[in-house]
């Protein structure tokens, strides 16, 4: 009986697991691609462990509940890299099937009527614009972006 | 009082890590983590920037179950989304106003925000005002920032910031 409820544990994590890989084909933008791996496989391997747990503490000589702690890294850390990735898409703006923030600075742009433009924002806005232009760094950086973005972007253009 | 135990929560977290670690439970292994747990955050007070307060720790073990439980969904809902036709996606872009202030509660709610059902943070403004969510299949903006507002970080405000 325990072995059926095992292997259930262990077919759900697979097939979890896979769907969550299946997405990084299916879908169409880096940003959609994000969603796969950071949602379908924190089921798919928190599944497969918990089935390793079970197994191994009754199997096995001790109680072993150190996969708890796979789980819990995994938890903390596939959202914080999602985010980065995330983060650097927008920084290189790559294309997306959503409606991109124009600038990188999201602070800069109106999207939906959620937004509340205050006086505020606006003049936060003034600031960062003439921030950027005066920054010196940033000189430098605009060609060398354009051409990642560049090389990126094609094969995202040629799938569909 | 608080140079012999600067982090209380952060010495039982410790012990536990290294007990799972070692993966056994006995008397010796339970004393030498509470021993690192007590030493690694003596060792360490400089370099944490700010105590850790949990206000609620009821709240925020209810929190903990809605997250569970809107992880598991989150897992059914991206499966569904990615096996029916991906044209019909409707990703969006949703800007987020941020009432939390404290670092640690926007960086939980931002984990939590990826970890549940169609939605990934994707960027924090530089005034900490506002996160950028990407929603893989939303129309209606206005709901999922209402959403995200009462059943995350209302909890997660009453935790950390409650005064």
């Amino acid at each position: 009986m325990l072995e059926y409820f095992l292997s259930f544990l262990i077919l759900t994590g697979a097939i979890f697991t896979f769907i969550g890989s299946l997405g990084l084909v299916r879908l169409k933008d880096l940003y959609t691609r994000l969603h796969g791996p950071t949602k379908a496989t924190t089921l798919g391997v928190g599944s497969l462990l918990i089935a390793s747990a079970i197994y191994f503490s009754i199997y096995g000589e001790h109680i072993s509940l150190h996969e708890i702690l796979i789980t819990f890294f995994l938890f903390i850390t596939a959202p914080v890299s999602a985010h980065l990735l995330a983060k650097a898409a927008l920084h290189l703006n790559l294309s997306s099937l959503a409606e991109i923030p124009k600038a990188e600075e999201i602070d800069q742009e109106e999207m939906h009527e959620t937004v509340q433009t205050t006086v505020t924002e606006a003049s936060e806005k003034n600031e960062r614009s003439s921030d950027d232009d005066a920054s010196p760094d940033k000189k430098g950086k605009p060609a060398k972006s354009e051409t990642i973005t560049e090389a990126s972007r094609t094969p995202d253009q040629k799938q569909p | 009082m608080t140079r012999l135990l600067p982090h209380p929560i952060l010495t039982p977290v410790l012990a536990v890590i290294w007990l799972l670690l070692n993966n056994s439970f006995d008397t010796g292994q339970i004393l030498l983590g509470l021993i690192f747990g007590w030493a690694i955050p003596v060792l360490t007070i400089h370099f944490w920037p700010e105590a850790v307060s949990i206000r609620k720790p009821i709240v925020l073990l209810r929190y903990l179950a809605v997250l569970l439980f809107d992880i598991i969904v989150a897992n059914f809902t991206v499966a569904r989304l990615i096996l029916g036709n991906p044209d019909k996606l409707q990703p969006i872009f949703v800007k987020l106003p941020l009432d939390l202030t404290s670092d640690l509660a926007i960086s939980l709610l931002a984990n939590s925000i990826t970890l549940t059902p169609g939605t990934l943070s994707a960027k924090l403004s530089d005034d900490q005002g506002h996160l950028l969510v990407h929603a893989l299949n939303e129309t209606d903006p206005d709901t999922l920032v209402a959403t995200i507002k009462q059943r995350y970080e209302n909890p997660l405000k009453e935790i950390f910031e409650s005064c």
